[in-house]
């Protein structure tokens, strides 16, 4: 359950948009049931008592889209960052993407969200779910009313969640947290002991699932380019190749290779796969990489900090060490 | 009648300054390396994007090699110590995808260095070919 209800952050929005601080919310809009949450623009207090919610299907990060919002009018822009969205806010920040002038970000808890791919793998029918405390209420069509603890229900980036820390805010609601050890490399250290030949079956069978919606790309908040290799039509990977798997695993290579040393380990891009790929294993390999050949390193963490892979030392690995090191350096 | 006998395709990107006055240096020293490199001239190693290797081996090649200046040496200051960073963690993650290793690698020679820039040709084609065919990074499309 979240520590700090709906009804405290219309309250709080409220008063900033009638006080003239702001002129429009960036928050959460209600959909069809509980779990489909979706980002909205509020202009006024009755949208915000009509539509806005808080709650366990919240994971969107807003530092995105305060890039496109930002250059609307010019009055300020109220967002609700959680812990991890205040390392992608400072990111942005840093590569200057958006003005910090324009935002009035409002720091919030977070309990870690719910994943509504593990709550349907056990219940079929979901009309709604509700947390109280430690145990999660789902009411279903089909299988009656399911009650379940809520650490089995968490998605994988809040398992592992890296910080309860907010890096920046405005005003913060609630209390604020620790960084948080939670062994998030554990499952690349899994992957890095297998054999190469497993290590391709693995990745074969997650990225060969791959569509190509390109919805990891556009959720990531550290791709901001304005126009993406990926759109060319002469880059060879524009969409998903009918014969073969070439084209997913160079997708997926590249599209870390680009966030490398930016990425700030959100999650989003593994939230929003609709074939479950869990892409936050390409990140955090490099981040781990990162961290063990080039100091420990979290992009987000400080604005203005340069990222490793704009950087160097005259005394750094070699290419050929570091594949050696790959699969034992932990 | 026709044998196949099997020679791997080598694409090795070398930069203008010291790989590529390397690889001449080889050539006027009489030095062999295999005919199966091709070689690629780059301004500087760090041209090279990451995407050009991928592509590479989109295309059929069966190893990629990038040759620049000794770190320290670059034409251009510190273009090569970007480089060896990309490097190190594109091919750590190629590694993490089962990719084989041997298929890629840097290498600095200097444009004094003619003899090692043959040896280092004969020996990354050597283990190229016995790594055989480039399967888990090809692309159907681009068959011949």
């Amino acid at each position: 359950m979240q520590e700090i209800n709906r009804a405290a952050l219309i309250k709080r929005a409220s008063e900033l948009l009638s006080d003239g601080t702001a002129d429009r919310v960036l928050g959460w809009k209600a959909g069809e049931f509980d779990y489909d949450v979706t980002p909205a623009v509020f202009h006024s207090v009755e949208e915000l008592e009509k539509d806005f919610v808080w709650g366990d299907f919240c994971g969107a990060n807003f530092s995105k889209y305060l890039i496109k919002e930002t250059q609307k009018g010019d009055g300020k822009v109220i967002v609700f960052l959680k812990p991890c969205d205040t390392y992608s806010f400072n990111q942005l920040l840093t590569e200057h993407r958006f003005d910090r002038e324009k935002v009035y970000a409002i720091g919030i808890p977070c309990d870690g969200m719910l994943d509504i791919t593990k709550i349907k793998s056990m219940a079929d029918g979901v009309l709604s779910v509700k947390s109280e405390g430690d145990e999660v209420e789902i009411e279903t069509l089909y299988d009656g009313v399911i009650k379940e603890k809520r650490e089995n229900l968490l998605p994988d980036r809040c398992v592992h969640c890296k910080s309860k820390k907010h890096v920046s805010y405005d005003e913060l609601m609630g209390e604020d947290g620790e960084v948080l050890d939670s062994g998030r490399f554990d499952e690349v250290e899994q992957i890095e002991k297998m054999t190469p030949d497993e290590r391709f079956a693995f990745w074969q069978g997650e990225l060969s699932r791959c569509i190509r919606c390109n919805a990891c790309r556009d959720v990531c908040p550290a791709c901001t380019c304005e126009k993406c290799v990926f759109d060319n039509p002469d880059s060879g990977v524009e969409n998903k190749a009918a014969a073969n798997s070439f084209e997913d695993s160079m997708f997926h290579i590249i599209r870390a290779f680009h966030v490398a040393g930016r990425c700030t380990d959100c999650g989003e891009c593994s939230r929003v796969c609709p074939q479950h790929i869990p892409l936050h294993l390409l990140n955090r390999k490099f981040i781990k990489d990162i961290n063990s050949f080039y100091g420990e390193y979290q992009a987000g963490e400080t604005i203005g900090s340069r990222a490793p892979t704009v950087n160097y030392s005259q005394d750094d690995i070699e290419p050929s060490e570091a594949v050696e090191r790959g699969g034992d350096n932990a | 009648m026709q044998v196949n006998e099997y020679k791997p395709l080598i694409v090795a990107f070398c930069c203008n300054w010291c790989s590529y006055a390397g690889a001449d240096l080889a050539g006027n020293n009489r030095l062999n390396y295999p005919a199966d490199v091709k070689i690629i001239r780059v301004p500087c190693s760090c041209r090279v994007n990451p995407m050009f290797i991928l592509r590479a081996f989109q295309r059929g090649a069966d190893g990629v090699i990038i040759c620049g200046c000794h770190p320290g040496d670059c034409h251009y200051t510190s273009g090569n110590y970007y480089t060896r960073r990309r490097m190190s963690l594109l091919f750590s993650m190629l590694d993490y995808l089962g990719i084989e290793k041997e298929r890629t690698r840097v290498e600095w020679v200097s444009a004094a260095e003619g003899a090692k820039f043959a040896a280092t040709m004969n020996d990354f084609a050597e283990k190229v070919a016995a790594l055989g065919e480039n399967k888990r990074l090809e692309d159907l499309r681009c068959k011949k």
